[in-house]
C-alpha cells in the first residue's frame, strides 16, 4: 500500500524583479512526496532547485514572489501569512543549507542556536531546553555533547557544522527535512559519514525529506523517487531506480552519459554542450532546447508537457524517439 | 563576555603608547620656537627675572632630566600651572573636561539615533527611492566640513528662526541638552553620514547572508531574526568606525566648541596655542590622547563582546 501524500507542490512559479518583465526561477514545478520518503531533485547550479526549497518555506520573499499551490498536508502554504507561516516552518519542515560554514551565525553559540529553535516551537523550559540540545548534538554525532554547548561555530571542523546545523534543524521533530546540497561543501570523506547520517535520521524519525543535489550517485544511493529539474522546469521524474537505468529525457540522458560507469580507462564521457540559458534568455518553449542533441524547431516554441509514462513516471519532452535512438547508437558505437 | 585576561592584556597595550605619548608632548614643546620664560615674564622683566623664572620651571636643566621630572609630575597629577589663567592645569582642564565629554557622548548618541533607523531604511529597499533620497542627502552631509555645517545650522535654526540658542552652556542637564543641540547636530550630521554608509551596507551584506536565511528558515520571530542575527552582525565593522570617528571627534571639538561658544577643553586648547600657554597645551594634549585611547579602548572591549572570534589574546 502507498503512504499517503505530505507535500503536493502543484504549478509552482517564483520570480523575481520588476513585476513587469519577471526573471522566472521556478516555473511550473509539480512534484509530491508521500510520508517518510525520500525525493531527490537533481539539476545544474541555477536550475532552480534551490529556489524550489525556499519557496516551499516561503523565504524568498520579500524579494521574490510566489505563485501556485504549496499543500502540506493538505492545507495551501503559499496562500498563508508570515505569521502563520512561520508556525509551520522549523517546525513541522525544517531545512538545511549548503554551506556549514557560512549557515549558522558566527556569533552565537551552539546552544543558543539550537535553544532558540526550541525556544521558538517548543513550550520545553530552559532546563529541558538545555537538556534537548545536548540530546540533539548527541544524535547527529558529536562527541562530548555537553561540554560543547558554549562553543561557537568557528571553533567546529566542516563537517561537524554540518551536524550542527542537522541537530538545529531536527530540533522540533520535522516531519519533512528540505536538504540543500548538504554536503557539496564537505571533504568527500566526510560527504558519505553526512549523507549516511541523514538517511538514518530520517529513516529513525519517519520524516519526509527532498534531497536536492546535481550528484546522480547522491541520488542513487539515497533517493526513493528522482525529479530532473533543468532551467527552473521539471523534465522528468520517477522511481530512482527506473530513471537512472531507463532515462527518458535527452538532459536526463546526458547527465547519467557523464558519468563514469563500468567504462574502460582513457573512454570519452559525454558532455552536455553549451551552458544553462540565463533566466533573462529562457525560450519559450523547451528550456534545454539550445542544449538537446535532438531538438527540432518545434521544440523551441512549443513548451513540452509533463506526461505520464507507465509506472508512474512522467517525463516532458517532445522528441523521446529520437532521444532515445541518438543514445542508444552511441552506447552501441562504444 | 571578553575574559579578564583580555581586558587586562589591552589595558597593558596602553602603557607604551602613553610613554610615547609623553615624549612627543615633551619634545614637540621643547622644539616649538619661542621662549615660555620670556612668555611669562612681564614685558619690563630684566634678564635676571627671566632667568629665575627659567630655574623655577626647570628649563635649566638638561632634556633627560627635565623629562624625568616631566613624567613623574605627571603620573602624579601635577601638569604644572597655566601661565593665561595662572591656576593649576589640572584643575583648568578638570573643570572643562564634563562639557566636552557631554558634547561627545550627545552628537555620538545624536549621531545613532540619526543613522541607525536611516540605514535600516535604506538597506531594506536598497537602491530604491528612499535608499537613493537617504544617500544623497548624507553625502551632502559628509563632503561638508563640521564648521560649515555648524555655521549653517547657526545662521538658520538659531539667527534667523529663533529655535535654539546661538551658543553658551546650560546649568541642569536638561538645559545643557538644549544649549548644546546645534554643535551637537552639526558634529552628529558628519559622524552620522560616515555611521550610515558603514551600516547600510554591512546590512545588505547580512541581510544576504546565509545564517540569516538559515535563521528565517527556523521559523524565528522577525524581531529576533533582525536583532539576534542581523543587527548583531552588521554591528561588529560599524562599532570599528564609530570608535575611530569618537576619536576624530575629540580633535573636531577645537572647532565645533569655537565656533559656538563652548566652553569645553576643545576652545581651551585654541586659547592655550594662541596664548602660547605651554604647560596648558602639554596638559591638553595629554588629556586628549586619555580620551582617544579610552574610547579605542571601549571600542576593542564591545568588538569582542560582540564577536568571539576576536577574544583570543
Amino acid at each position: 500500500m502507498e503512504k499517503p501524500v505530505v507535500l503536493a507542490v502543484r504549478d509552482l512559479r517564483t520570480e523575481f524583479g520588476p513585476a513587469a518583465h519577471p526573471l522566472v526561477a521556478v516555473d511550473g514545478v509539480s512534484f509530491e512526496v508521500r510520508e517518510g520518503e525520500i525525493l531527490g531533485l537533481v539539476g545544474e547550479s541555477g536550475s532552480g532547485k534551490s529556489i524550489t526549497l525556499r519557496s516551499i518555506l516561503g523565504i524568498v520573499q520579500p524579494r521574490g514572489r510566489v505563485f501556485g499551490q504549496i499543500l502540506w498536508k493538505g492545507r495551501d502554504l503559499a496562500a498563508l501569512d508570515e505569521t502563520r507561516l512561520r508556525a509551520v516552518r522549523g517546525r513541522e519542515i525544517a531545512m538545511i543549507f549548503q554551506e556549514p560554514m557560512s549557515s549558522l551565525n558566527p556569533l552565537l553559540t551552539v546552544g543558543l542556536q539550537i535553544e532558540e529553535n526550541l525556544l521558538a516551537h517548543t513550550d520545553l523550559d530552559a532546563r529541558a531546553r538545555k537538556a534537548r540540545a545536548v540530546e540533539l548534538l548527541d544524535m547527529v554525532g558529536i562527541p562530548a555533547a555537553r561540554s560543547r554547548l558554549g562553543d561557537y561555530p568557528h571553533e567546529f571542523s566542516g563537517g561537524m557544522r554540518q551536524r550542527v546545523m542537522i541537530a538545529i534543524a531536527l530540533a522540533s521533530n520535522p516531519r519533512l527535512l528540505l536538504a540543500d546540497e548538504p554536503t557539496t561543501a564537505l571533504d568527500v570523506t566526510i560527504q558519505d559519514q553526512i549523507l549516511r547520517l541523514i538517511q538514518s535520521l530520517a529513516e529513525e524519525l519517519g520524516m519526509a525529506m527532498i534531497l536536492v543535489t546535481h550528484d546522480m550517485a547522491v541520488v542513487a544511493e539515497t533517493c526513493d523517487r528522482v525529479a530532473v529539474m533543468y532551467g527552473g522546469r521539471l523534465c522528468e521524474t520517477g522511481e530512482t531506480a527506473a530513471v537512472i537505468g531507463d532515462a527518458r529525457h535527452p538532459y536526463t540522458l546526458g547527465l547519467l552519459r557523464s558519468i563514469p560507469r563500468d567504462v574502460p580507462p582513457r573512454t570519452p564521457l559525454y558532455s552536455i554542450p553549451g551552458a544553462p540559458p540565463a533566466l533573462s534568455a529562457m525560450p519559450a518553449g523547451c528550456a534545454f532546447t539550445a542544449r538537446c542533441p535532438v531538438a527540432g524547431s518545434d521544440c523551441r516554441d512549443a513548451r513540452p508537457p509533463l506526461a505520464a509514462l507507465s509506472g508512474g513516471r512522467h517525463v516532458a519532452c517532445h522528441r523521446l524517439p529520437e532521444a532515445a535512438a541518438f543514445f542508444s547508437a552511441r552506447e552501441a558505437a562504444r | 563576555m571578553p575574559s579578564l585576561s583580555y581586558l587586562l592584556a589591552r589595558l597593558v597595550q596602553i602603557i607604551p603608547t602613553f610613554l610615547l605619548v609623553m615624549v612627543f608632548i615633551f619634545l614637540i614643546v621643547r622644539l616649538l620656537p619661542g621662549d615660555p620664560a620670556i612668555a611669562m615674564a612681564e614685558a619690563k622683566a630684566t634678564d635676571a627675572q627671566i632667568e629665575q623664572i627659567r630655574r623655577n620651571l626647570g628649563l635649566d636643566q638638561p632634556l633627560p632630566v627635565q623629562f624625568v621630572v616631566f613624567v613623574k609630575n605627571t603620573l602624579t597629577g601635577d601638569l604644572g600651572r597655566s601661565i593665561m589663567l595662572k591656576a593649576p592645569v589640572t584643575e583648568v582642564i578638570l573643570a572643562r573636561l564634563p562639557t566636552t565629554i557631554f558634547l561627545a557622548l550627545y552628537s555620538v548618541v545624536l549621531a545613532i539615533c540619526l543613522a541607525g533607523p536611516l540605514a535600516f531604511l535604506a538597506a531594506a529597499r536598497a537602491n530604491g527611492a528612499a535608499d537613493i533620497a537617504i544617500r544623497s542627502v548624507f553625502q551632502v552631509g559628509l563632503s561638508m566640513p563640521v564648521f560649515y555645517i555648524g555655521l549653517l545650522l547657526l545662521t538658520v535654526l538659531a539667527a534667523k528662526l529663533r529655535l535654539f540658542p546661538v551658543g553658551g552652556y546650560g546649568t541642569s542637564f536638561l538645559d545643557n541638552l538644549y544649549h548644546l543641540i546645534l554643535p551637537a547636530l552639526s558634529v552628529a550630521l558628519y559622524t552620522s553620514a560616515i555611521i550610515l554608509r558603514n551600516l547600510r551596507a554591512s546590512l545588505i551584506e547580512v541581510l544576504d547572508a546565509d545564517y540569516v536565511q538559515f535563521a528565517r528558515a527556523k521559523g524565528l520571530s522577525p524581531r529576533i531574526v533582525m536583532t539576534r542575527h542581523v543587527l548583531r552582525n552588521a554591528m561588529v565593522s560599524t562599532v570599528t568606525l564609530l570608535g575611530l570617528s569618537i576619536g576624530n571627534l575629540m580633535s573636531g571639538t577645537l572647532v565645533t566648541e569655537t565656533v559656538f561658544a563652548v566652553p569645553g577643553v576643545g576652545r581651551l586648547m585654541l586659547e592655550a596655542i594662541f596664548a602660547r600657554d605651554y604647560p596648558l597645551i602639554q596638559g591638553l594634549t595629554l588629556t586628549f590622547a586619555v580620551l582617544v585611547s579610552v574610547v579605542f579602548l571601549l571600542t576593542d572591549v564591545v568588538q569582542s563582546w560582540l564577536d568571539p572570534r576576536l577574544r583570543q589574546s
